[in-house]
Formats: C-alpha cells, sequence, structure tokens
C-alpha cells in the first residue's frame, strides 16, 4: 500500500499520498527547504507538509476535498508565500520588459495585471507569469516558486542594456490569498481599499489589518478572490487576521492540494505538467498571451511566428473520462489503436464528481465530441474531449 | 488502537480471519495517509490472489497505491458499495469500508502476517 504507482515528483502541486512523501515534514531533507513565515502556523493547524519547489509547504490541512469546497462554496486561505515576487523598475522598464516576455506590459495601465509567459529563443516556456503594472515605471513580475531563481537570473540579464533594474524580493516578501465567493466580504472589513472598486487583474496598495499590502484581485482557483503582498514577517499577522476574520464565513486554511484540483477545474495550465521548456504557448492554447505584433524585438518572436503561421504539432484538450478509472499525469492516450499523446493532470474533479484530466493529443484528435481512450494501468479506458474550462462561476 | 483480533501487512492491509475466509482491507493509518479516497479497483470474484502480490488499486485526490493482499486464496466476495462510496475506507476502515474476502489457500501464510502490537508499533515509528 506504501508504493506509490505515480511518482509525486511528476505532479509536483499534488504531492500528497503516501507515507514516504510525507516524511520530510518531520526531519530530513526539510532543512535544505525554504519555509514560509508562516510555517510554524501551518504547523499548528496540523498541516501535512511536503516539498514542493524547493519549500516546504502545507499540501492539506483537514482534507483535499473539504478544503476544495470551501473555496467552491465560501472562501479559503492559502499560503503562497513560495511564489517568486520580482520587481523591474526604471525608464525603460515597460519596453525592457516587453522584449523579454511575450506579453506587451507596456499596454497595461498603472494597477492592472496580465498573465505573461518568458520563453527561450526556441518558443520553449520557461515559465508562466503574472505581470502587474504598479507605477508608470514600475512593474511587479510574479514567478513559480521551482522556476523563480531561474526567471530572476534570466530576467536580469534581458535587462541588460535597458535603463530598469531587477530587485528580486521573494524571499522578502509573505504571499496570501483569501479565495472563493465570499473573499470579498471577509477581506473588505479589515482594508481601507474598495474592493469593489479593485476589478478582475487589478491591483492596488493598501493596508490590510493594519500592514501595508499589495492588493490584487487574481487568483489560481477559477473563483473571485484577492492575493495579498506583504512584508515576510508580517506574513503570520494577516493569515491570522484573515482567518479571524473569516472564521464566521467559513474560511479554512487550504493547501497546494485543494489548489491543484481548483486550478485544474478552472483549465489552468501548471508549470511542470501542461507547460514546460518543451512546449510552446501556441501548444498550450495560449496563442493568445504572445503579442507578436507588438513593436520592438522580443525573446522567442521568430521561433513563435514560425509556429503562429505553421500551427502546433500538439494540442492541449480538457478530457472527461467516461469510463472506469482516473486518468492521472503521464497516463498515455489512444486515438484507436493509435498513440496520440499524453495525460499533463488529472483527478477526480471534486465539484463535477467525475474524473477530468488535461491532455496534449494530436490537433486533429482534439475536437470536443472526439473519443478518446486513456491508458489506465494498461488498460484503455474510454474519454472524450471537452472544451475547457471544466468548471466556470456563475457571476451574478 | 488497531483491532487486537485482525493481522496485518507492512503495507498497511488488514485481514480478518472467520472459519476459511480472509476478509481484506486497509488500515485506518493507511486511510489516513492516502486522504480522501475517490477510487478503488478490486478484482472480481472467482479470480486468485497472491499473498503479498498486487490485488488491486485505491487512489485518492492525488496519490494513487497498489494494494497487496495479505494471504493467497480466491476471491468470493467483493464490496461493491466502494464503487459508489470510496469514502467508506476513509470513515470506516476497519467495517464498512472492507474490500474482498478470499478463501484462504495456505492458512499457514497468516503466521507471515504482524499481529495488532507489531503493526501498531510499525506506525509509530513511521
Amino acid at each position: 500500500m506504501t508504493k506509490p504507482l505515480t511518482e509525486p515528483v511528476t505532479e509536483p502541486a499534488t504531492a500528497a499520498g503516501p507515507p514516504a512523501a510525507t516524511s520530510v515534514a518531520a526531519e530530513g531533507p526539510a532543512e535544505q527547504l525554504h519555509q514560509t513565515a508562516l510555517i510554524d502556523v501551518h504547523r499548528a493547524l496540523g498541516a501535512r507538509l511536503i516539498e514542493f519547489g524547493g519549500w516546504l509547504m502545507p499540501v492539506q490541512y483537514t482534507g483535499i476535498l473539504d478544503e476544495h469546497r470551501a473555496v467552491r462554496e465560501r472562501a479559503g486561505l492559502f499560503d503562497l508565500s513560495h511564489m517568486g515576487e520580482l520587481y523591474v523598475e526604471g525608464e525603460d522598464a515597460g519596453d525592457a520588459l516587453a522584449a523579454a516576455l511575450v506579453s506587451d506590459p507596456r499596454t497595461l495601465a498603472v494597477g492592472r495585471a496580465q498573465y505573461s509567459m518568458i520563453c527561450a529563443t526556441d518558443g520553449g516556456v520557461i515559465d508562466d507569469l503574472i505581470v502587474y503594472r504598479l507605477g508608470p515605471e514600475r512593474f511587479l513580475v510574479v514567478a513559480n516558486a521551482g522556476n523563480a531563481t531561474i526567471v530572476s537570473d534570466e530576467l536580469a540579464s534581458r535587462l541588460g542594456g535597458w535603463r530598469a533594474v531587477l530587485d528580486d524580493r521573494s524571499l522578502a516578501t509573505s504571499l496570501v490569498a483569501i479565495q472563493g465567493p465570499r473573499a470579498a466580504e471577509v477581506l473588505g472589513p479589515l482594508t481601507d481599499l474598495d474592493l469593489s472598486a479593485l476589478r478582475y487583474y487589478a491591483i492596488a496598495e493598501g493596508q490590510v489589518a493594519g500592514i501595508p499590502a499589495l492588493v490584487a484581485r487574481t487568483g489560481y482557483t477559477g473563483e473571485d478572490g484577492f492575493e495579498l503582498f506583504v512584508d515576510w514577517a508580517r506574513g503570520a499577522e494577516i493569515w491570522t487576521a484573515l482567518a479571524s476574520a473569516g472564521e464566521g464565513a467559513g474560511v479554512i486554511a487550504c493547501g497546494l492540494g485543494a489548489r491543484d484540483t481548483l486550478r485544474l477545474e478552472a483549465g489552468m495550465p501548471l508549470y511542470g505538467n501542461e507547460l514546460d521548456r518543451e512546449t510552446n504557448p501556441f501548444d498550450a492554447g495560449l496563442g493568445r498571451v504572445v503579442k507578436l505584433d507588438k513593436p520592438g524585438d522580443f525573446v522567442g518572436r521568430d521561433a513563435l511566428a514560425r509556429i503562429a503561421n505553421e500551427g502546433p504539432d500538439k494540442r492541449l484538450v480538457g478530457l472527461v473520462v467516461t469510463g472506469r478509472g482516473i486518468a492521472r499525469h503521464g497516463y498515455p492516450v489512444d486515438a484507436g489503436e493509435r498513440r496520440t499523446g499524453v495525460v499533463t493532470s488529472g483527478t477526480q474533479s471534486p465539484t463535477l464528481a467525475k474524473p477530468i484530466a488535461m491532455a496534449y493529443v494530436a490537433p486533429d484528435d482534439g475536437e470536443p465530441g472526439t473519443i478518446l481512450a486513456v491508458e489506465v494501468r494498461e488498460q484503455p479506458v474510454s474519454a472524450e474531449v471537452v472544451p475547457l474550462p471544466f468548471y466556470k462561476r456563475s457571476t451574478t | 488502537m488497531v483491532p487486537s483480533d485482525l493481522r496485518y501487512t507492512k503495507d498497511h492491509e488488514w485481514v480478518r480471519v472467520e472459519g476459511e475466509t480472509a476478509t481484506i482491507g486497509v488500515t485506518d493509518f493507511a486511510a489516513g495517509q492516502l486522504g480522501d479516497v475517490v477510487f478503488v479497483d478490486l478484482p472480481v470474484v472467482g479470480r486468485s490472489v497472491d499473498q503479498f502480490a498486487t490485488f488491486g488499486v485505491v487512489e485518492s485526490v492525488k496519490a494513487v497505491s497498489d494494494l497487496y493482499a495479505p494471504v493467497s486464496g480466491e476471491v468470493v466476495d467483493v464490496n461493491g458499495n466502494l464503487a459508489t462510496k470510496p469514502e467508506l475506507v476513509n470513515s470506516d476502515p476497519f467495517g464498512e469500508g472492507w474490500m474482498i474476502r478470499v478463501e484462504i489457500g495456505d492458512a499457514a501464510q497468516l503466521g507471515e502476517l504482524l499481529d495488532a502490537a507489531a503493526y501498531e508499533k510499525l506506525t509509530a515509528e513511521a
């Protein structure tokens, strides 16, 4: 029973499960891992801790299903302090980022955010990012934990020659998120900001529970919610303030396990699963992020222009498993007798109560309605291609 | 505290012996480590299982784990409730969450299993 068939390391955000994977919590490799400012809070809450992206992080507290449902129905609190916070500032900051990334941050109004990617010259994705415009010459780039150092180094190098400097504040920042339909009503009374004026993908500077914070209306769950960037040392304080304020609303602590099932239902890619150096934005169905027509050159432009012209050679699709079994990361996908691709992420969807997955398949096999088969332990299990996302919140 | 009348494997399966029949499941420790169980794949009645070989799979939201048979024998009953209520493995691992019943092929194999005290010692060290 102790032997996992799917290695936790292949599915980074998801390494719950077998005893071997969880024993890092107590001792051993823990010394080499970064710990967030909230580590004692997590321990006091009885979190199960795992290694993720070089950090010791909570994968679950009460249970992934409970936490998942809390975010869909009420709200959940997440410690995301493992993410990388890279500030880019200077007269050329906009131009420099436009040359370094595939999107065009110059088009952002101050106080707004965009989803972006940093690509290699061959178009392969180095990381996916959120870029916030904090001022006319000041941006915040948020990178995935496991890529933060790579992105920081690469961005610093790409800023060379521009009047722009990089300030990597990843280890000086605590990031706490509150996500779910009741997030605004919990956060509202704690802050001087008018949350009704803070739109989706907007960011503002204010106070939360007396703590200076950047408050962004962004997230990775498919729900309304906020991400709060504060000084490293204030992380536990802001968490505790939100937890107390949210108690009556049923807000609970949520780990990376629920974060992964939530983002999968919302059809959002996870770096290391749907995105990697061998994948380009067009493969992932994210070609809209690449601004080939923006003024000036950018890293990866030639390769990406060619791919845009010729079409990608694989296609990211949603699958609903209709046979008996759960599709998991790495399982092969067949079209009839022919191997067509591979599952990138898969789980039992807590909201839909059926197995869902994302997979790369040959472009011709990716039309919604196509019946494919996922090989679950060498047995073909029927699955239907469906449009992404699997779950979309109702906006009333 | 695990039930004292059961025998256990190091892989966290339990077996309850009643005459020639052995009922098999996973322990509360295993269920806790797995987290929310969402899928259980079990053999059909009539199939044979071998001691310490895999007889099925249990999946939580995040992880997939093999199930190892505590004893060899022919499957005579399968807990069909787990197909629609896999969460019984979490809520009642030693009772309603049982998985299969086998007709014991070789009772001497039971001697290779842990008693409750030895199993508790094992999980205390884990």
